[in-house]
């Protein structure tokens, strides 16, 4: 493998395992920040405790989302030097806004967050939540805006070589970006969804289990209290079954509008990247019908040992203009267009290196977008039906006995984790050959775009790239083991663990304060420290 | 010289003297958890004068290399790749060190928080280190062609700057570092750091100022000069302040310290933002290595938005913040039962 295979080996790893923490950090933020809204509102202990509980796992997992973070920005510079150069008047412009308006915000607020429980007014400190996660937002539309111009140039010029910036307000509003970004937020509040309901089944399941819930004979849950375990009364009972319902309709409202927003985006990708849709078919030649499953040499990047077993006629055709009759092109016809526009060859230019005048390969690898797409659909499809199952199960206000059952729930917690990675994995894989993919819009910019094997450092050698890809999957891994030691912990440890002062004085309802209208929890004189550090 | 290239220069300049500023101190801390922490409740006394604001503070840096990124593209492109295996290390010290801070507290057991304050301590050390080296190396040059790549094999950009760069952040982050405790720490560990600055600062200082001086005799201009020979008065000041007790002022000295030498030293290096070892022709300057004047101007009114914001709401948090702390605020460990592990209560199966 040489450098430049090695270094999208890094690259992929590097962000697929970022995006793992952020799309937790971004949904469980906002779901904590209602939380806390609610208790701010009502006073009601079950919502402080769910503040505290779950916003001890939202900040287990945001750190990682920061320490994997700082690796994304370096690493452009790093070993993507030739795509630094090629794209910095339009690309570095998003990053540097993302930390001076909405990185410096999250981790501000968030710091003033976690230790300002008593320095801070009950409202105050909300508001302190709020615009952390509001900063995370922010942080997401930044970096898919430049995401978005690696997908669908717009907003430059071509000047010496390279595109320079003439129209910011394009850039921002890139079409591309304006429907991913709620696409990413409705996948990351899946992923929050599918965690409080994971979780708290978990909970209410081991509560019958340890038989403080017992079921009356109208089938309805009899919550009880566990004296001798912090934090297990009725009250608990009460924290898990809103988690859970709460978590139910966050997945299927997510969902839902994943598949909205994922229909645009696709509409947008069959006009914008259609060898990436057609790829996404494994489709060798032009048709209106979804494969259901394909069968064949997926790989052999040679679409014609590729059959479609099953396929829905028409679907195709809604899902890339909305009826059921056009013709949608294959990867076939695709391919002159493509070799006629941009090449037949890697030009003879000193940035590729020994891959100059090699062949272009304009179909990506298929058993990658093809299945990358329907895992994308089918995760998050299982989850939100999952979710929906839950909420009937549930309705007697408290989970199944089955141990079976819970397993599941837990584990489904995987699945829009998976659908968010297959998301990206797909629409990333799906664009290459290029790193920025040209575009096709009948406004005179078709020749911005660059080939990845153009992109990588020409300074940097394999050696130095294959070093920091061990080095980070290395630690990397050590550190997943260690997040999901610590969450688990954490979440064993229910309510109590996340608040010492349940454990201290179980029976004190007072729970550290009520917010405004009643007394607010005051300031303890010298109590500086109100924190776990 | 071409107005907005140099403004981003400035821009620059400011944005990585406010990661020193900020930073360094937490660094510094950080460092200290070793060799200056006598035991557990000091380590903790130490890691909370930092607690709300380290990562906040981290930020700067991120906002220097996107800034670097939007404003010099070629200047990231070639540094941070020309630099890629010392980055890894800085990567690696940063990843270990954030996730130390949260992480150390939440296993009440001596073993574990003894391997997360080495990655504190240690992370620190090396993040320092190894931002300093990658400053000192952009100002006194780097084996890059005409393209800006680097030339010959992982290890060639290393030199004495290097090191010298790397002692240097180390010396005035641990001197900061001291300085900070000294202002915002109660009792004994308050006067330990006051001391220890008093007695350290001219060792730790010396890095620095080897790195700015040798600077001056590269490319120095009289106003560059001056600002070093200002940047040792406000040394000498800080050290008097601080052998007096007067622990902000000494504080805010060492921060005029930094404030004038980093002047010099960017000031010195300007209009070059990157020279080339192996031949001038291939200096990276302001000129050559900036984005266009188009994307400059949208990225000076959004730093004209952004900055102040940051720096006004970083200075209320420093305000919420501004009790001393010391060990008698340290509560016990928590450590809890889990709820569901709980045997007692039979399980039915």
């Amino acid at each position: 493998m040489d450098a430049l295979e090695i270094a999208r080996w890094q690259f992929g790893i590097t962000t697929v395992y970022h995006f793992m923490m952020v799309p937790l950090t971004i949904g469980l933020g906002l779901v904590v920040a209602v939380i806390q809204t609610l208790w701010y509102r009502t006073g009601k202990p079950e919502y402080l405790r769910m503040t505290k509980f779950w916003g001890k796992l939202f900040l287990i997992n945001f750190i990682m989302g920061v320490a994997t973070g700082i690796v994304q920005e370096f690493q452009f510079g790093m070993a993507w030097s030739e795509y630094s150069r090629f794209v910095g008047d339009v690309f570095g412009a998003p990053l540097a806004m993302e930390a001076l308006l909405a990185f410096f915000v999250e981790s501000t607020f968030l710091g003033l967050w976690i230790f300002g429980w008593k320095q801070l007014k009950p409202g105050l400190h909300l508001a302190c939540l709020w615009i952390a996660v509001i900063g995370s937002v922010f942080s997401a539309y930044f970096i898919i805006v430049a995401n978005s111009w690696m997908q669908h140039p717009v907003g430059v010029q071509m000047v010496n070589g390279r595109p320079v910036m003439t129209d910011a307000w394009a850039v921002f509003t890139n079409n591309t970006a304006l429907v991913a970004v709620p696409h990413t937020l409705f996948g990351a509040l899946a992923v929050a969804g599918a965690f409080l309901l994971g979780i708290a089944w978990y909970h209410l399941w081991r509560r019958r289990h340890d038989g403080i819930d017992t079921i009356g004979a109208d089938g309805k849950v009899i919550p009880g209290e566990a004296p001798g375990i912090p934090g297990r009364d009725r009250n608990d009972h009460t924290v898990w079954i809103r988690s859970l319902r709460i978590g139910a309709v966050v997945a299927m409202i997510s969902f839902a509008g994943t598949a909205v927003t994922g229909d645009l985006q696709g509409k947008l990708m069959f006009e914008q990247q259609p060898m990436k849709m057609a790829a996404a078919e494994a489709a060798c030649h032009d048709g209106t019908g979804f494969s259901v499953l394909s069968v064949g040499n997926l790989g052999s990047k040679n679409c014609n040992d590729i059959v479609a077993v099953i396929e829905v006629p028409g679907i195709l055709s809604f899902l890339a203009k909305g009826d059921f009759s056009t013709e949608v092109k294959g990867v076939n016809s695709l391919l002159d267009e493509y070799k006629a526009k941009y090449g037949t060859t890697l030009p003879d230019n000193p940035i590729y290196g020994d891959r100059a005048g090699q062949p272009i390969q304009y179909v990506p690898v298929m058993e990658v977008t093809y299945w990358g797409f329907r895992m994308m659909i089918g995760f998050g499809g299982i989850a939100a039906l999952a979710a929906l199952v839950a909420l009937w199960a549930t309705r007697k206000g408290t989970v199944p006995a089955s141990r079976g059952l819970m397993r599941l729930a837990v584990f489904g917690i995987l699945a829009p984790f998976g659908a968010n990675a297959a998301g990206w994995i797909f629409t990333e894989m799906g664009r290459q050959p290029f790193v920025v993919a040209p575009n096709p819009d009948p406004s005179g910019i078709d020749q911005v775009f660059m080939f990845t094997a153009a992109a990588v450092s020409p300074g940097v050698s394999a050696g130095e790239i294959v070093t920091s890809l061990v080095v980070l999957t290395t630690i990397y891994a050590v550190l997943l083991v260690v997040e999901v030691k610590l969450l688990v912990k954490y979440i064993r440890g229910g309510v109590a663990a996340a608040m010492p002062e349940l454990a201290h004085a179980p029976a004190d309802e007072s729970e550290g304060g009520t917010p405004p209208g009643g007394t607010p929890g005051r300031p303890e004189g010298d109590d500086v420290l109100a924190f776990a550090y | 010289m071409e107005l907005l290239p140099t403004i981003w220069f400035i821009a620059i300049a400011v944005l990585w003297t406010g990661y020193l500023f900020l930073e360094g101190f937490d660094l510094g801390v950080g460092m200290l958890m070793k060799g200056f922490a006598r035991n557990n409740t000091e380590r903790r006394v130490l890691i909370n004068t930092i607690g709300p604001v380290w990562d906040g503070n981290e930020v700067w840096l991120l906002t220097a290399g996107g800034a670097t990124f939007a404003a010099f593209p070629l200047w990231y492109a070639s540094l941070f790749s020309a630099l890629y295996l010392p980055l890894l290390l800085v990567l690696v010290a940063l990843i270990f060190r954030a996730v130390a801070f949260e992480y150390r507290g939440k296993v009440d057991n001596p073993k574990w928080r003894a391997r997360w304050d080495w990655a504190i301590s240690a992370g620190s050390f090396v993040a320092a280190f190894g931002v300093g080296a990658a400053l000192a190396l952009t100002t006194t040059g780097l084996p890059i062609d005409a393209n800006g790549d680097r030339v010959g094999g992982p290890f060639a950009w290393f030199s004495g700057y290097a090191v010298l760069g790397g002692l240097a952040v180390v010396g005035f982050s641990l001197l900061h570092g001291l300085g900070f405790l000294a202002l915002k720490t109660d009792g004994e560990v308050r006067h330990r750091a006051r001391a220890w600055f008093v007695r350290l600062l001219p060792v730790l200082l010396l890095p620095i100022a080897g790195w700015a001086v040798s600077l001056q005799l590269l490319s120095g201009e009289a106003w560059t000069m001056a600002a070093v020979v200002a940047a040792v008065v406000a040394a000498v000041l800080a050290w008097n302040f601080a052998r007096k007790g007067a622990e902000g002022r000494a504080f805010m000295s060492l921060g005029a310290f930094l404030l004038l030498g980093s002047a010099s030293i960017f000031g010195a290096a300007f209009p070059v933002v990157m020279p080339s070892t192996l031949d001038p022709a291939f200096n990276l300057t302001v000129t050559n290595a900036s984005s266009s004047d188009y994307t400059l101007g949208l990225m000076s009114i959004v730093a004209c938005i952004g900055l102040p914001l940051v720096l006004a709401y970083q200075a209320w948090t420093y305000w919420v913040f501004r009790r001393r702390v010391s060990a008698a605020h340290i509560p016990e460990a928590h450590s809890f039962l889990p709820a569901i592990a709980a045997k007692a209560l039979a399980p039915k199966d």
